[in-house]
């Protein structure tokens, strides 16, 4: 089987990590940072879902470029959606 | 394919008659789930995307309205969805190396976190039923715009906020019954056996999903809870 | 080729098991495109009925036949079935259900389970769509657009909605086994390069239904909830913006054209080859541009809402990245036309669905680059223009490119030959009828007669005449094909397993094929269109 077992180490250290990063992401939001709050909160949730990908959902492991493939197109078309939305809220008020 | 692998391989019940062979049948199953999930991504994010308009246009309206949210109680049930998370990975690791018993525990310690956040999530429901939070017309929200304390909440803007609030966390709860109810059926199967070394695939992509679902969480609380907490 | 006589008598999966039973739980993948056919059929006759009933209310400028209540759901009904439950399911679940596993070798799709189910829900989405409309129905226009759905009509949108939600379910599930059957299950030899090029198409499609399919799906279910819930995401009178709907419903919606033309372009490539004799030209930029169709057009949504009131410059980036869809359309013009360049072509049936579908196609296609034109596109926005545009692409080409496809493999779907010369004449009369329909609305949609309405101008009905006159020869075209396929499954001549002389494992398989689709498994050493190695039939050339 090509399937990869991950220790329990590594699972534990990934465990503590989001919790403290939870922590971490609710304390800094009642520190002004101006327009970095937000930022800060979605680059910290982003470190946290690539944690959860990479190590629990096994991508990080897997053998398979294919899965990797999947999730970085349904990203990129997901994007697509916001990006070109936004290309016409933000620019709405211009005229 | 080869003649002598499929004669061999059909040993294994679980094997259905169209694939060659476990690991085709496996990897076919596992991408299968992956391209679900990629559906799923954009499923809620139409709903991210709403998000994000409403809130570049209403921000002053949408940080108010994100105070009155219990950041308390969202930080908790974050942390008892990534415990939830630990325990599938555990079960799947115990299937992994064919510990029936561990697998049982730590499916059953999964069940246990995912009602107790779907609880936690509808003792916050309830209060905001009680504050008139809920999007209709009995909406009522009090209160100024953070850091201008002259200055009232727009109640239509407020009302879109909860909208999007009841829409998001409404359809995460639903994935999140949707989970509960699958691993009730592992769980059953576990207890009974099902589940080998060679063969947990049901157990593997159900945890995927467990997983996508504590993703998608990891998100909202940020979004939801913390548009801004400073002032 | 000479078992002709033996594969009447021979196990296949149409006789293999017998009864209602067999049927309705089989997961053969051959059974339930069967299943899909009989139920997109129905629907389209469904579907058909009110076009032919819009058709001839427009016969006369006054309203006489129905009122404008009733016209109004007619034309959202015709749009919903038509789209939701014939266009989008038509050629991937009936022939690319059946063809799939076995054009890449495969004993069946890799969820044949999740096949069946697919198929259930689109029945239970079509029996929720059949009892809204038998209870009053809806008026929205098949778009849905707020906040008139979400607070003013007072039609079953949630129950269509609802309906509409559930058959997307159906799409995802076809798109997401297809897409793990071509990387999963190819026979051996079968390398990427060597797929014929309707797998190539499909794939793309797959992409499409699952990547869009979820956005729809997630939209009408913030309908519903604004309706039933009071949710206010779309409405305007509490800060919604109802253009935000339109956005998520075309992102969908605009690749979802390319869902119902991009399986019709797969037929179209397999038929040309296989009638001109020749290897297809330029097999990669086929291939590619299938992929390149499906991308691009998850970048061009906003060009249906120029006139909606999105931001000029958000306007002129769709605008511009609309044009950029032409290139790889016309990339499979060209190299179907240099196919056909000093071949040696036959005028058999799916050859002439497959002529009318390169025609057609392309005036679909030139006139899609006015509407994309922001000048242009002012003038003629929801007018008859757009109308007879989009009715090239999904009729002229989509339904072409389908009958094309059922005529090509009807031989190894039934294993019989259908009437060859009624089947000339029926492309004939399906190519007349449409042009006759929707070549005057090209005409009255620049005159500036809009979509939508049940009563015009006079000096427009001329036109209109002549439109509905062409939408009864249509009705006939259609209905050729239906009574001489039932009658060829019992009248009809024995079909070899490879009538046409064609190329692709399909045809390598008895016709029709047994339940596992092959009696060894394949293994693929040649390339695909191998035309030049591969005999011209000797017979069913000339049935009838």
């Amino acid at each position: 089987m090509s399937e990869p077992i991950v220790s329990t180490k590594t699972n534990i250290a990934v465990w503590l990590t989001l919790l403290v990063l939870t922590g971490v992401t609710a304390g800094v939001a009642f520190v002004d940072l101006g327009p970095l709050n937000t930022i800060v909160a979605l680059v910290i949730a982003t470190f946290k879902a690539l944690l959860v990908v990479l190590i629990f959902m096994h991508v990080k492991y897997t053998s398979e470029k294919l899965v990797k493939v999947v999730v970085i197109s349904a990203v990129f078309f997901l994007l697509l959606l916001l990006g070109l939305s936004l290309a016409d809220y933000t620019t709405r008020l211009l005229m | 394919m080869a003649d002598s692998p499929i004669a061999v391989e059909h040993h294994n019940p679980a094997l259905k008659h169209h694939f060659a062979n476990m690991e085709q049948q496996r990897e076919a199953s596992s991408l299968g789930m992956w391209l679900f999930l990629a559906t799923e991504i954009m499923f809620f994010g139409g709903m991210f995307c709403a998000y994000l308009i409403y809130r570049y246009w209403y921000f002053p309206d949408f940080a108010a309205a994100s105070k009155s949210l219990d950041i308390t109680l969202g930080a908790v049930n974050t942390a008892v969805l990534i415990c939830s998370s630990l325990t599938v990975v555990m079960a799947v690791r115990a299937a992994q190396l064919g510990k029936r018993q561990e697998q049982v525990v730590y499916l059953a310690l999964t069940l246990v976190l995912g009602l107790a956040f779907l609880g936690i999530k509808g003792v916050e429901w309830t209060s905001k039923f009680k504050e008139h939070h809920i999007p209709g017309p009995t909406f009522n929200f009090e209160g100024s715009v953070p850091g201008h304390p002259d200055q009232p909440v727009d109640q239509h803007h407020a009302q879109l906020f909860f909208s999007l609030y009841f829409a998001m966390t409404g359809m995460h709860a639903l994935h999140m019954i949707i989970g509960v109810g699958i691993f009730s059926y592992l769980l059953y199967h576990a207890w009974k056996g099902k589940y080998t070394p060679e063969y947990h695939t049901p157990l593997e992509n159900s945890g995927l999903y467990w997983h996508f679902v504590d993703i998608v969480w990891i998100y909202l609380f940020p979004l939801l809870y913390l548009i801004d907490r400073k002032k | 080729m000479a078992t002709a006589a033996l594969t009447a008598e021979r196990e296949n999966y149409l006789n293999q098991e017998y009864g209602i039973k067999s049927w309705l739980l089989t997961v053969d993948h051959k059974r339930i495109a069967l299943l899909y056919l009989l139920s997109i059929t129905f629907f389209f006759f469904i579907g058909g009925f009110f076009a032919l009933l819009i058709r001839l209310e427009l016969l006369t400028p006054a309203g006489d036949l129905v009122q404008a209540d009733t016209y109004n759901k007619l034309f959202t009904m015709h749009g919903q079935v038509m789209v939701f439950f014939f266009l989008i399911p038509s050629i991937p679940a009936v022939l690319g259900n059946f063809l799939v596993p076995l054009m890449i070798g495969a004993k069946d799709l890799a969820f044949p389970r999740i096949n069946l189910l697919s198929w259930y829900l689109y029945i239970i989405a079509g029996v929720l769509m059949l009892h809204c409309m038998l209870t009053g129905g809806v008026d929205t226009g098949w778009t849905f657009y707020t906040p008139f759905s979400t607070a003013f009509s007072n039609t079953k949108v949630i129950e269509a909605g609802l309906a509409i939600f559930i058959s997307g379910f159906s799409s995802i599930l076809t798109g997401l086994n297809f897409v793990v059957t071509i990387h999963r299950m190819r026979a051996p030899g079968m390398t990427w390069n060597r797929l014929p090029l309707f797998i190539w198409a499909h794939y793309a499609t797959s992409i499409i239904q699952l990547l869009g399919t979820p956005v729809i799906a997630v939209t009408l279910v913030l309908v519903v909830l604004e309706r039933a819930l009071h949710l206010g995401i779309f409405d305007p009178t509490r800060g919604g913006d109802p253009l935000l709907f339109q956005h998520l419903f075309w992102f969908y919606s605009h690749p979802a054209v390319y869902i119902m033309i991009l399986p019709a372009m797969g037929v179209v490539t397999e038929i040309v080859p296989c009638f001109a004799r020749k290897r297809i030209f330029g097999y990669q930029f086929v291939a590619m541009s299938s992929i390149g169709i499906a991308v691009l057009g998850f970048l061009v949504w906003a060009h249906h809402m120029f006139v909606a009131g999105i931001s000029l410059y958000a306007a002129l980036i769709f605008s511009a990245l609309s044009y950029l869809v032409a290139v790889p359309s016309a990339i499979k013009v060209f190299n179907w036309t240099a196919t056909m360049y000093k071949g040696s072509i036959t005028f058999s049936t799916p050859m002439l669905y497959a002529f009318g579908f390169v025609g057609l196609f392309t005036m679909g296609g030139l006139t899609g680059l006015f509407l994309a034109a922001l000048g242009i596109d002012v003038h003629v926005t929801d007018t008859y223009f757009v109308i007879a545009h989009f009715h090239y692409i999904m009729v002229g080409g989509a339904v072409m490119g389908y009958l094309g496809g059922m005529h090509f493999w009807w031989p190894k779907i039934s294993g019989r030959m259908y009437p060859e010369s009624l089947g000339r004449l029926a492309a004939l009369i399906v190519f007349l009828g449409f042009n006759l329909t929707f070549f005057p609305q090209f005409i009255l949609g620049y005159l500036g007669m809009p979509r939508r309405y049940w009563q015009y101008p006079p000096e427009f009905q001329v036109l209109n005449v002549l439109s509905t006159a062409g939408s009864t020869i249509l009705a006939v075209g259609y209905l050729l094909p239906m009574v001489y396929f039932l009658w060829s499954m019992r009248y009809g001549k024995v079909a070899p397993d490879n009538p046409w002389g064609a190329s692709g494992l399909e045809w390598m398989t008895p016709s029709p094929p047994p339940t596992f689709n092959f009696d060894a498994p394949p293994v693929v050493d040649w390339e695909a269109y191998d035309y030049e190695h591969i005999p011209a039939p000797q017979e069913a050339r000339s049935g009838g």
